[in-house]
C-alpha cells in the first residue's frame, strides 16, 4: 500500500519537476561566501529596484529577473567592484527607476535643500517670535 | 497666533480659504493621478550607446548562437528578446515573420529558454530567427536594459541600438519599426 502511494506521488511530481526550467543563476539565491561582501551585495540590492514587481527591492522580490540581478550584483560585488558603480552600471540602463536613494541631479535638488530651507525658516520664524516674547511691548501694538 | 487682537482682517480672510485651496489642489493632482494611469513600462536608458560584448551559444540546433559582432554588418537588425514560456511572444510570432518576410534580419536571445521548449515552440509559431542565442541568466537582457520579455530592438549597422519596443509586436507596429530600420540604415551607413 505505502509503495503504492509512493508511486502515485511520485506520478503527480512529475508535472511540478517538468514545470522548474532552466536552473536560476549561482547567485541569485545563494549568498557569497565571504560575509563582508555578501553585506555589500545585501546593503547594494535593498536600495534597487526590481523592475518587474516595481514595489519591491531585487532583494525582496521573487520575480525571476530580480533572481539574475541578484547574482548580477553579487558575481560584480565578489569581483571587487565597488557597489556605487554597480548601481551607476545599472542607472545607465534602466534610468534613475531602478533604484530606490535618489541621486543628486538637478532634478532631485529640492529634495536635498527642503530640509535646509525649512530648517532657516522655521529659525527666522523662531527668532521673530522669541524677540516678541522679550518685549511684550513691541508685539501686540501692530 | 492665538494670542493675536483682530487687527489683521484681509491676512485672516485669506488664511481661512488657504485649506480649501490646497483641498482643491490636492483633488485635482489625484484626479488626474487616477485618471491617466502612471505607465508601468521601464524604458531602456540603454538606447543610444553600442550593444555591449556578447557571445551567447546557439539556442537551438539549427540556428547560430549570437554574439556583438554579428552586428557589425552595415546592415541594420532587429534584436527581438523573447522566451518560449511567454505568450505575448507567441502573439508577435506572425508581426515578426512579416517583418522577416520584408527583409529585415531578425535575432534572437531567449531567455531562460530550454532546447526542447524552444523547438517547440518554434515549430508552433513559426521561426523567422536567423540567430538565437541562449540567455539563461539574462546577462544580455539586463546588459542592454531590457526589463521582460517580449521586447525588441533596432540596432544600426555598427552596433548601436536605435529604438526600443516594448511588449508584443501588434500588427500597427509593423510599419513603425520598418520605418526605424530604415532610419538606422541611413543614419548608420
Amino acid at each position: 500500500m505505502r509503495a503504492v502511494l509512493a508511486v502515485l506521488l511520485l506520478l503527480f511530481a512529475a508535472p511540478l519537476v517538468a514545470q522548474e526550467s532552466v536552473p536560476p543563476a549561482p547567485y541569485a539565491y545563494r549568498q557569497l561566501d565571504n560575509p563582508a561582501q555578501e553585506a555589500r551585495a545585501k546593503a547594494l540590492m535593498v536600495t534597487l529596484r526590481c523592475v518587474m514587481c516595481q514595489s519591491q527591492s531585487i532583494a525582496d522580490s521573487d520575480a525571476p529577473i530580480a533572481g539574475d540581478m541578484r547574482s548580477e550584483v553579487r558575481t560584480r560585488i565578489a569581483e571587487g567592484e565597488d557597489p556605487e558603480h554597480i548601481r551607476q552600471w545599472l542607472i545607465a540602463r534602466y534610468g534613475d527607476y531602478v533604484t530606490y536613494a535618489p541621486q543628486v541631479k538637478p532634478i532631485t535638488w529640492p529634495l536635498f535643500a527642503a530640509p535646509l530651507v525649512i530648517l532657516v525658516v522655521a529659525a527666522v520664524l523662531l527668532r521673530g517670535r522669541f524677540a516678541r516674547g522679550a518685549r511684550p511691548g513691541d508685539g501686540d501694538t501692530a | 497666533m492665538s494670542g493675536e487682537p483682530q487687527s489683521s482682517r484681509p491676512n485672516l480672510r485669506l488664511g481661512l480659504w488657504l485649506p480649501l485651496l490646497v483641498f482643491a489642489g490636492l483633488f485635482a493632482l489625484f484626479v488626474h493621478g487616477l485618471t491617466n494611469p502612471a505607465d508601468s513600462n521601464v524604458p531602456s536608458a540603454f538606447v543610444g550607446n553600442p550593444l555591449p560584448q556578447f557571445d551567447l551559444s546557439a539556442a537551438t540546433t539549427d540556428r547560430p548562437g549570437l554574439a556583438t559582432r554579428a552586428f557589425r554588418t552595415g546592415k541594420p537588425k532587429l534584436l527581438n528578446v523573447f522566451a518560449s514560456w511567454c505568450v505575448p511572444c507567441a502573439a508577435e510570432a506572425p508581426q515578426l515573420a512579416a517583418l522577416a518576410q520584408a527583409g529585415v534580419e531578425v535575432d534572437g536571445v531567449a531567455i531562460h529558454d530550454k532546447p526542447d521548449d524552444l523547438a517547440r515552440f518554434l515549430a508552433s509559431n513559426g521561426n523567422p530567427y536567423a540567430a538565437i542565442g541562449r540567455d539563461d541568466r539574462r546577462v544580455v537582457q539586463i546588459a542592454i536594459g531590457s526589463s521582460g520579455v517580449p521586447e525588441t530592438y533596432v540596432i544600426d549597422g555598427r552596433g548601436v541600438i536605435r529604438y526600443q519596443h516594448i511588449g508584443d509586436i501588434r500588427p500597427e507596429d509593423v510599419p513603425t519599426l520598418l520605418a526605424r530600420v530604415k532610419a538606422a540604415q541611413g543614419g548608420g551607413a
